[in-house]
């Protein structure tokens, strides 16, 4: 079965629920979860990422294209993530950030193609040796989730990856990102409080339980 | 297990409290054990040998007013300018001079002070013949005076910039500026609104710094060999002087010595903190009090100026006279400078001094590598397992900087020499690495712990394992901080003075060995040398611990130092 399964996916702490979900996501859809601040939405993505600390306890099952990834490390999930902020590590090129996520078999001159056409459908041509720290708020994000992609995941989170730009590029880089996901097909789930941002994603919108 | 190295990086904690704590224990019980005859036979006859020694209570006492008179005022000046200079253009000045004088080794420092306090030193060429109509140097204990009032300026300039390091570090955890707007918008001075809603926060943290800057200003020994009383000199200076003795009678004494010395500095450990209950007291009721003191602001403000710039200008003058005498050529008293400056004592003393550095850099190199390596493993299996160390560890972290040295290195240096790894390099490193370890753990766990943990979630995300974490991003990020642990660990090492001579067997030969060897000499010249690369080494560490991530990001903005 393609598509992102989280089977009665529980997150406690000392014994309280914290954040409960059952859903599936089909290829190319996303989700929204909505919900105020402190209502287990980041929670629920850190379980589902295999990052939760050490605190938390989960049960139920994260099934991603029938494999069944509880109590895997995060890196062996095949899971992307776009945070409220771009994240790009500061130390890298923004050509070294992108290869960060690609796999380490691909070298030389396939590498550098693979970045390039990641940059050109971005719209970041010539970009490859910039400093992210000169980059702006639009370009980082953009180059943000180029770098997700290019690791190739099976399914993507997004935790208000919007909340962070200011209007116009908000709905430019929200339309950027949907873009992408409707054509590589991957099942999503978006963590916003923007009702905005539901209504452009088209999917089944809920409120996390309880 | 997830990784196959993982059970054995979890043991890393584990591993360094034992590299810090073991040699602090084993080497106690070696040194008191002979104390009470065990292994000998003898009994008490060590302390009866001690106790027929007439300089005991005059050492004894030196001991415990010139370790606790230099802590109070240490602790004060650190205060003093903690709660009325942040905002001036001196303390900014201040802070950017206080790394630099952190790294001068102890011993240059003191043959700093005593080149401006000699009788035949800076002071009084200043002072002379205009003023004092000295033609001579005057036959004036102003060095080594018997009540140890050099030695207790000594260890003052020493400890300030550390207890100010200490205490900055641990500012952002007492919510500092709310508190102190707070205070100053209810009617307080600085002076009280920072003692009343500031020092009860920030004391409890550097508690521990404190305790180590007591038990260290009792038991200093390259300092009061330099700037202290020589008849009888201080306790430890005493001991060191009869652990290097080769009759065997005075090791005996030596280790009664030690345990009594041990004892001194666990009763006076005591007395402060009960000294710490009775003050807290009083400013708790002096807070509720309603006491504002606004008046006293200025006078303290003055204080806490003039004494800081007393301070830096004693360092910084001494320094200074250190690296003129090293390139003097004639210099007569009482001329304030020489008549002609020559390379010849450099040239003279080339060999020894190259040397002498290259053995100096290999331990520090050695000795601090060693110590990051395992401060890396500490702290990277503290974030891969959530761990953070309790009280307990901390206190382990803190023992040797505690207990003093003369009660702990001499049943090690019988260790040693039982194994058979006495006077090489190998045993020096190691021994420096216990006395090393603490800062730079302490230097890099801060930095380390506020890193962005979100930057591992996203690399995880795009298929990273821990390994590739680290060495890929959480190491190269954090360059600046390990580069700097790197050097502070480098610049203990250069100024360790007991530890390379008792476990060295004095074949083992620094720069800070052979510098408070000569001190004793005369040879200005040469001591210049000596104690002018002494603080140039740190100096440099630093510089390459600046420049090199500096050089390395220099195309990356968001790598700049905050």
């Amino acid at each position: 079965m393609r598509g992102l399964w989280l089977d009665g996916l529980r997150v406690t702490r000392d014994g309280a629920t914290v954040v409960e979900l059952n859903l599936t996501v089909a290829p190319g859809e996303v989700v929204t979860i909505m919900g105020p601040s402190g209502s287990g939405k980041s929670t629920a993505l850190a379980a589902i990422l295999g990052t939760l600390a050490p605190a938390f306890r989960a049960s139920g099952r994260v099934v991603l294209d029938g494999r069944d990834l509880t109590g895997r490390p995060p890196r062996a999930r095949r899971i992307g993530m776009m945070f409220q902020d771009d994240v790009l590590f500061p130390h890298l090129s923004v050509a070294g950030n992108l290869g960060f996520g690609l796999p380490f078999g691909l070298r030389g001159a396939a590498r550098r193609a693979r970045i390039a056409s990641a940059l050109a459908e971005a719209g970041l041509e010539g970009f490859a040796d910039r400093d992210p720290a000169t980059l702006s708020g639009g370009q980082r994000a953009r180059v943000a989730l180029m770098r997700t992609l290019l690791a190739e995941p099976a399914a993507l989170l997004l935790d208000e990856p919007f909340s962070r730009l200011d209007a116009y590029l908000r709905g430019q880089i929200r339309g950027f990102v949907l873009d992408r996901i409707r054509q590589t097909g991957l099942p999503a789930i978006l963590v916003t409080h923007d009702a905005e941002d539901a209504r452009a994603a088209g999917g089944p919108v809920l409120p996390p339980a309880p | 297990m997830r990784h196959p190295g993982g059970a054995l990086l979890r043991q890393a904690p584990r591993l360094t409290l034992l590299v810090i704590a073991g040699p602090v224990l084993a080497g106690l019980t070696g040194t008191v054990a002979p104390a009470f005859g065990l292994g000998t036979g003898g009994g008490l006859d060590a302390f009866r040998a001690l106790a027929d020694w007439p300089g005991l209570g005059a050492a004894v006492r030196l001991s415990l007013a010139t370790g606790l008179i230099s802590t109070v005022l240490a602790l004060a000046l650190t205060l003093l300018i903690l709660a009325l200079l942040p905002g001036t253009r001196a303390f900014s000045a201040l802070m950017r001079l206080l790394s630099p004088l952190l790294a001068v080794p102890h011993a240059a420092v003191a043959l700093g002070l005593a080149f401006l306090l000699a009788p035949s030193g800076w002071i009084v060429r200043a002072l002379s013949p205009w003023a004092t109509g000295w033609a001579e140097p005057p036959d004036l204990l102003t060095l080594n005076d018997p009540a140890g009032l050099a030695l207790i300026a000594g260890l003052v300039a020493k400890e300030v910039p550390f207890l100010l390091l200490m205490a900055l570090a641990a500012l952002p955890q007492t919510d500092a500026p709310r508190r102190m707007l707070l205070a100053e918008s209810l009617g307080h001075g600085r002076a009280a609104g920072w003692a009343f809603a500031v020092l009860p926060a920030l004391y409890a943290q550097i508690r521990l710094p404190v305790y180590a800057v007591l038990a260290y200003s009792m038991t200093a020994v390259e300092m009061a060999m330099i700037l202290g009383p020589t008849r009888p000199p201080t306790l430890s200076a005493q001991i060191a002087l009869w652990m290097a003795d080769p009759a065997l009678a005075e090791r005996a004494r030596a280790a009664a010595a030690a345990a009594l010395q041990l004892g001194l500095v666990v009763a006076a450990l005591a007395l402060w903190r009960l000294a710490e209950a009775v003050l807290r007291r009083g400013l708790l009721r002096a807070a509720a009090l309603g006491l504002r003191l606004v008046w006293l602001d200025a006078a303290l403000r003055l204080l806490a100026l003039g004494m800081a710039a007393l301070t830096v200008g004693a360092v910084g003058a001494g320094l200074a006279g250190l690296a003129i005498w090293s390139v003097a050529g004639m210099w007569a008293f009482p001329a304030a400078l020489p008549e002609t400056l020559s390379l010849r004592t450099w040239v003279a003393a080339a060999p020894d001094l190259v040397a002498d550095t290259a053995m100096t850099l290999g331990l520090a190199l050695a000795a601090a590598l060693a110590a990051l390596a395992l401060t890396l493993t500490c702290l990277e299996t503290e974030t891969r397992h959530g761990l953070r160390p309790g009280a307990g560890a901390m206190a382990l972290l803190y023992l040797p900087l505690i207990v003093p040295q003369v009660a702990f290195l001499p049943g090690l240096q019988a260790a040693a020499l039982a194994v058979g790894l006495d006077g090489t390099p190998l045993a020096v490193a190691t021994a420096h690495l216990v006395f090393v370890l603490p800062y730079v753990f302490l230097s890099l766990s801060g930095p380390w712990r506020a890193w962005d943990g979100r930057i591992a979630t996203a690399a995880a995300a795009l298929g990273a394992g821990e390994a590739r974490i680290f060495w890929q991003l959480r190491l190269p990020m954090l360059l600046a901080p390990a580069l700097t642990a790197l050097a502070v660990g480098m610049a203990v090492s250069v100024g360790q003075y007991l530890p390379t001579l008792l476990i060295g067997g004095g074949r083992v030969v620094t720069l800070t060995t052979e510098a408070v060897a000569l001190s004793s000499g005369g040879n200005r010249r040469i001591v210049g040398t000596y104690a002018l690369l002494q603080m140039l080494l740190p100096a440099a560490c630093f510089a390459v611990a600046l420049a090199a991530p500096a050089l390395a990001f220099r195309n990356r903005r968001g790598m700049a130092p905050a």
